[in-house]
């Protein structure tokens, strides 16, 4: 199979695109729009969680950076979308390289705390009003520019299939990472790193390599994000969406391909419909997580795999 | 002086205070088996790490291969040829005996960092990981998850993983732990098998299958050398003697 999919997770990606193409026309598309940034994005934190297993509670810091640069570089300077897109990938990257370095010299809840901890520093910043994130106000009114410098993205609708072609293209892209020489290494760094580094793997690095990589989608992401709802504020750079994406891929199925689509989809959702709700939105949440943890541990797609008993 | 790939002199190990290995000298003779023994606790295991790099030594200096091995990372040594096994059985749980071996495999490539290349890559290394998984009777659990695996079948595939990296030097830490009797007679088949041109250092508790497959045995007990030398005459040592039986009484 091409990209090394399984059958059930070729007809996955099938009926999966067959749905993303027809949603505009039914559903409200921003929303829809949204969905597929936060899956990508959790695509990314799968990446880590799922296939490196390795738990980062500061991915919030590549998103909402990939949403201050693309929003600044298309507002402030006039790049094209593109550009803008490319630019937040590349700076969450760059920041992925800092911090992977630092991070991935600790293992389990001590990584975790060190990707928190460099979070933080990213949201310290982020809160000055520098002139480049606007601080408290975010960057407001960010226009969608033209693709290529040509293609104008102001309907909705030409929009949705740029982020829809990004968040396929992302899909394909962790498809064959995972699936890769490379991917094999990280899978066994997972099962068993002792095992691993006896082999003669240098561990640190793979794990590097898998942190830049999240942290680009995350940029990406976040920076398509920011296009869909024209502003980049504090609320993505900050610790609640660093949590909201670890709860999206526990949700959606943790270490499962469709997953994260799923988990986005779930929380995203929640956030739209149970909006009236206000504060309680975020009890829901605490509801769905734990009962997850509970009785769902392999998430909707996990638990849906092993009912079918195929891979998903 | 004969001709040793390891030498390791005067190391030591402390943790908090209690020296779990003190001055342990060893030296493993090229193409020899040769196997650690000792009570509980005697700190074999502790050794083990020590020469993988898996634990840095607190004193002591250890040489591969006439190189001074004591200050590289695990993953160097490993590179070098000196490959270890685990007491628990280590395999890649959720990867089937095939990726499982490829993996060790595929080292040879170098970096592996080439994340947007399709896996099949690696099918440049499905004749020879057949050909160890055949080695060690797995032809029918090529496709089989590792975890799904009998234990003795396990300990198996770790060996023909080890193996995949043609090692100059490999250790074994309790091959036979936990087995039946018919699985110890197969990883002893197996070790025979897979001895030559290669050096092999175990630890080993299962004291029949020490006699009859080192050439040089020795013991350890609290963290230092009891006794070096066959079996023959470890076997009548008087303070080894004593050291096992003690155990013995510990044991019951």
């Amino acid at each position: 199979m091409m990209f090394g999919f399984t059958r059930a997770q070729a007809i996955g990606f099938v009926v999966m695109a067959a749905i993303l193409a027809v949603a505009p026309f039914v559903a409200y598309p921003i929303f829809v729009m949204q969905v597929m940034c936060f899956a990508l994005f959790a695509m990314g934190a799968n990446l880590l969680m799922g296939y490196t297993g390795l738990l980062s509670l500061g991915q919030a810091a590549f998103f909402g950076m990939g949403g201050y640069v693309a929003g600044y570089m298309i507002q402030t300077m006039h790049a094209s979308t593109e550009v803008g897109l490319i630019l937040g990938g590349l700076t969450a990257a760059a920041i992925g390289v800092v911090f992977g370095w630092l991070a991935i010299r600790r293992q389990t809840i001590y990584f975790a705390m060190i990707t928190l901890a460099l979070a933080q520093l990213v949201y310290f910043f982020a809160v000055q009003d520098t002139g480049f994130t606007g601080g408290e106000n975010g960057i407001q009114n960010i226009p969608r520019g033209n693709l290529f410098g040509s293609f104008s993205l102001h309907n909705d609708l030409q929009l949705y299939w740029l982020v829809f072609a990004v968040f396929i293209a992302g899909f394909l892209f962790v498809h064959r990472v995972i699936h890769s020489p490379f991917g094999q290494v990280v899978k066994a760094i997972r099962e068993n790193e002792s095992r691993a580094i006896s082999l003669g793997y240098k561990v640190e690095q793979y794990k590097w390599v898998i942190f830049v990589l999240a942290a680009a989608l995350g940029g990406i992401a976040g920076g398509l994000n920011a296009l869909v709802v024209r502003i980049a504020t504090l609320t993505d750079v900050g610790n609640a969406t660093s949590g909201l994406v670890v709860l999206m891929v526990l949700v959606g199925g943790i270490g499962t391909v469709f997953g994260p689509l799923v988990g986005a989809a779930i929380v995203v959702a929640m956030q739209y419909y149970l909006a009236s709700f206000s504060d309680w939105v975020t009890v829901i949440q605490g509801v769905i997580f734990i009962a997850c943890v509970l009785a769902f541990r392999r998430g909707v797609a996990g638990e849906v795999a092993s009912w079918l008993k195929l891979s998903l | 002086m004969a001709d040793n790939i390891l030498e390791a002199r005067g190391l030591a190990k402390g943790f908090r205070g209690f020296m779990a290995v003190q001055d342990v000298d060893l030296s493993i003779e090229r193409d020899s088996i040769h196997a650690l023994i000792g009570p509980n606790g005697a700190g074999k295991t502790t050794c083990f790490n020590l020469l993988t790099k898996f634990l840095q030594p607190s004193a002591g200096q250890i040489m591969f291969e006439g190189r001074d091995i004591t200050d590289l990372k695990p993953a160097d040594v490993a590179r070098r040829g000196l490959v270890r096994s685990f007491q628990i059985s280590a395999v890649f749980g959720h990867m089937s005996a095939l990726e499982n071996v490829r993996v060790a495999l595929a080292r040879s490539r170098g970096g592996n960092f080439d994340f947007w290349r399709s896996e099949r890559a690696l099918s440049v290394f499905n004749d020879r990981a057949h050909e160890l998984l055949y080695d060690v009777g797995l032809s029918d659990s090529v496709e089989v998850p590792a975890a799904e695996l009998s234990y003795g079948r396990k300990r198996a595939l770790e060996i023909a993983t080890t193996l995949a990296l043609d090692p100059k030097l490999m250790l074994l830490d309790e091959p036979t732990a936990g087995m039946t009797e018919s699985d110890v007679a197969r990883i002893v088949a197996l070790i025979r098998q897979i001895r030559k041109g290669r050096t092999i250092l175990m630890v080993e508790h299962n004291l029949s299958v020490v006699s009859g497959l080192s050439d040089r045995i020795t013991v350890l007990a609290r963290g230092r050398v009891l006794a070096e030398g066959d079996y023959a005459s470890v076997s009548t040592n008087e303070a080894v003697i004593t050291a096992y039986l003690g155990s013995e009484h510990a044991d019951a």
